[in-house]
């Protein structure tokens, strides 16, 4: 969506190679965004024959799609009002596994899918409270959620700070690698014929209610089709998406022999800590409300750092290796705008708020088959745009 | 009797809800915005430092447009800070309101109340609205009153600790004596809570995590609603005397066959 800030060290993918920099005069489908939802759907869609073509800001994903943690966890992101979203999780967790197999097949690169599940902690008696309100709530969702005592976290995680008093473990809930994930879906991309244009700006092209391609600096790309999925820059003219940059800061530790590290990815209260295979551990992530002000600051960095070392000690040990910030695309209910937007022949799919890893094979499901079948079924069903018109006519 | 009870009136400003909610925390802005409206409040509070003044498609903003705002100074820790921020509000929301809160310490969230009288003192020269959140204690109280504070806000219990009402009786002091509107602030956890609140003589009641942070925010700002009302006709309504021992609600004299 947009290049690394210069103050702020990322985590990079795989590069392999050039993109195709030139605007075709017409394609079947053009995808404005070369993030994670854009690719997911580009790939998908291509892969069925689609003449596809992606237009990307900056670097293909290097936007919220490189800034996330990659977690697929539809149980332990589950919240107070989130009921209404867990239909759509649980479908994109079912469909990960052969999601995952498929991208790696096709994109040549392995994309560190782990199995691990999720723990949960309370850090001292003060927390247990809360962490049983979380427990009550995904037994009464009927999500995969076992309570642990403190030992038993302990055991599981040897490295944990002795106050962890009680546990959750989510066996269901799983992780992938960004970075791996964003290489391995260009190359997937790429492999099945879709074109990808980097460093270019686009907007829909519309005209007496419907869409005639999109509109770059480099000349006008005619299409019938238009797919908005440009993450928290999903705002272009005369198309009201309601979503705002959610900032989140992170950074990226390297464990060592010493250090050691995770098993599984653990959350607490104030952080979550994801292990990655190449000895990574991810520290994630602030919730600011500030707009597209992209600064890495002081108090995020000790949020995160204060976090991360109330759970494992051996943080401390553990080198810097990068941080930096990424905005998630919120909308009104934290759940995907997915779909129809009421101009003919542009669709939308955003909105993805913490979810994008999660949600993004049943999101490109949902818009192939809205392609191919005029229509969307199942729990994606209910995630259209429509949904907000009453709360954005009643602000108007 | 349906009628509406008194409006709260604060530097001549007349509010028909004498319930004060905050915006922040809630699970989802759709979920922010049904319970401000459950609520029934005419005021609601936001933290300027924490949210985006941008105005994208779902910010905070956007969705309350046209709703009057009690920007606050939370997050800051000096009389300096906490004028900034009310000058930055109030360029950014048009309003000289502010509620103001001066932090001492981040694991209490007390106030810093050396800082925060000063912060009063010169933010009513600048002719700000000045609501500052303090001590549940009478004599700053008073002081507060006297450096020309709109209204005093003090904490039931400490922030977000759902505690309740700490200290009934020093509440009920501060209520007694305040020349200004007394808003408990902090500590509200449930309905009952806000019940006890307006009992003890307060003009209305602020709150934010205990709806925020509900199971059902949209019913517990419902419930909030109602306990704030409750507390406040029982109060004038004038409870009775407690007596030690049983006293039959029926009369006892002239009883068939006595």
């Amino acid at each position: 969506m947009r290049g690394p800030p210069h103050t702020t060290l990322r985590r990079s993918g795989d590069d392999p190679g050039p993109v195709a920099c030139e605007v075709p005069s017409s394609t079947d489908i053009a995808i404005i965004g070369g993030g994670l939802i854009g690719l997911s759907i580009g790939w998908r869609l291509a892969r069925r024959g689609f003449d596809v073509t992606v237009f990307e800001r900056g670097t293909i994903g290097q936007g919220a799609s490189l800034a996330a943690t990659g977690m697929l966890a539809a149980a332990a992101e589950l919240e107070p009002g989130g009921e209404d979203h867990l239909p759509l999780a649980l479908e994109s967790q079912r469909l990960w596994p052969v999601f995952a197999r498929e991208l790696e097949a096709d994109g040549g690169l392995g994309i560190d899918y782990r199995r691990d599940g999720v723990l949960l902690v309370a850090l001292g008696r003060e927390e247990v409270e809360r962490l049983r309100f979380r427990h009550d709530l995904q037994r009464r969702a009927e999500v995969e959620a076992a309570w642990l005592s403190g030992a038993q976290c302990r055991e599981r995680e040897p490295g944990l700070r002795p106050s962890v008093v009680a546990g959750i473990l989510c066996p269901a809930d799983h992780q992938v690698d960004p970075p791996r994930v964003m290489a391995a879906l260009r190359r997937a991309c790429l492999a099945a014929g879709a074109h990808l244009v980097e460093a270019c700006e686009a907007e829909p092209e519309l005209a007496g209610g419907r869409v005639l391609g999109v509109s770059t600096p480099r000349g006008l790309c005619k299409a019938p089709v238009v797919i908005a999925a440009a993450g928290a820059w999903t705002r272009f003219q005369g198309l009201d998406i309601p979503v705002r940059p959610l900032k989140g800061q992170s950074l990226a530790l390297r464990s060592t022999p010493g250090t050691g590290t995770l098993a599984r990815v653990v959350w607490t209260e104030q952080v979550h800590l994801a292990p990655k295979s190449d000895g990574t551990l991810l520290v994630g992530a602030t919730m600011e409300e500030r707009g597209f002000d992209d600064s890495v600051t002081a108090g995020g960095v000790y949020a995160l750092l204060d976090g991360a070392r109330r759970a494992l000690p051996s943080i401390e040990e553990m080198p810097v290796e990068a941080i930096w910030s990424g905005f998630r695309p919120t909308s009104i209910d934290d759940a995907p705008i997915l779909g129809e937007t009421g101009i003919s022949g542009l669709l939308v799919a955003t909105g993805h708020h913490r979810n994008g890893y999660l949600l993004a094979p049943v999101t490109a499901a949902a818009i192939e088959q809205l392609l191919v079948e005029d229509r969307i079924t199942g729990p994606a069903a209910s995630f259209g745009q429509a949904r907000f018109t009453p709360t954005l006519e009643a602000i108007s | 009797m349906n009628t509406p009870i008194e409006a709260l009136t604060i530097a001549g400003t007349s509010l028909s809800s004498r319930l004060l909610i905050g915006t922040a925390g809630y699970p989802s802005q759709r979920i922010m915005v049904d319970a401000i409206e459950a609520s029934g409040s005419d005021l609601v509070t936001l933290s300027v430092r924490r949210i985006s003044l941008q105005g994208h498609g779902s910010d905070t903003l956007r969705l309350l447009a046209g709703r009057r705002f009690l920007p606050n100074t939370a997050g800051c820790e000096t009389a300096r800070d906490a004028i900034l921020t009310a000058e930055l509000a109030r360029e950014a929301l048009g309003t000289n309101w502010i509620k103001l809160e001066v932090i001492g310490d981040r694991e209490t969230l007390y106030p810093d109340v050396g800082e925060l009288l000063e912060a009063t003192r010169q933010l009513v020269d600048k002719g700000f609205v000045v609501l500052p959140y303090c001590n549940d204690d009478p004599v700053i109280c008073a002081r507060l009153a006297d450096l020309g504070a709109a209204a005093v806000m003090p904490m039931g219990s400490l922030i977000g600790s759902g505690m309740g009402v700490a200290n009934p009786a020093n509440l009920e002091l501060i209520c007694a004596r305040s020349p200004v509107p007394v808003i408990v602030d902090a500590g509200i956890g449930t309905a009952s809570d806000a019940v006890i609140a307006m009992e003890c003589g307060a003009s209305g009641v602020l709150l934010n995590t205990a709806v925020a942070k509900a199971d059902d925010p949209v019913r517990m700002a419902l419930a909030m609603r109602h306990a704030v009302e409750a507390g406040w006709n029982a109060r004038l309504a004038g409870r009775i005397p407690r007596r030690g021992r049983a006293q039959p609600s029926s009369p006892q004299l002239g009883l068939v066959g006595s």
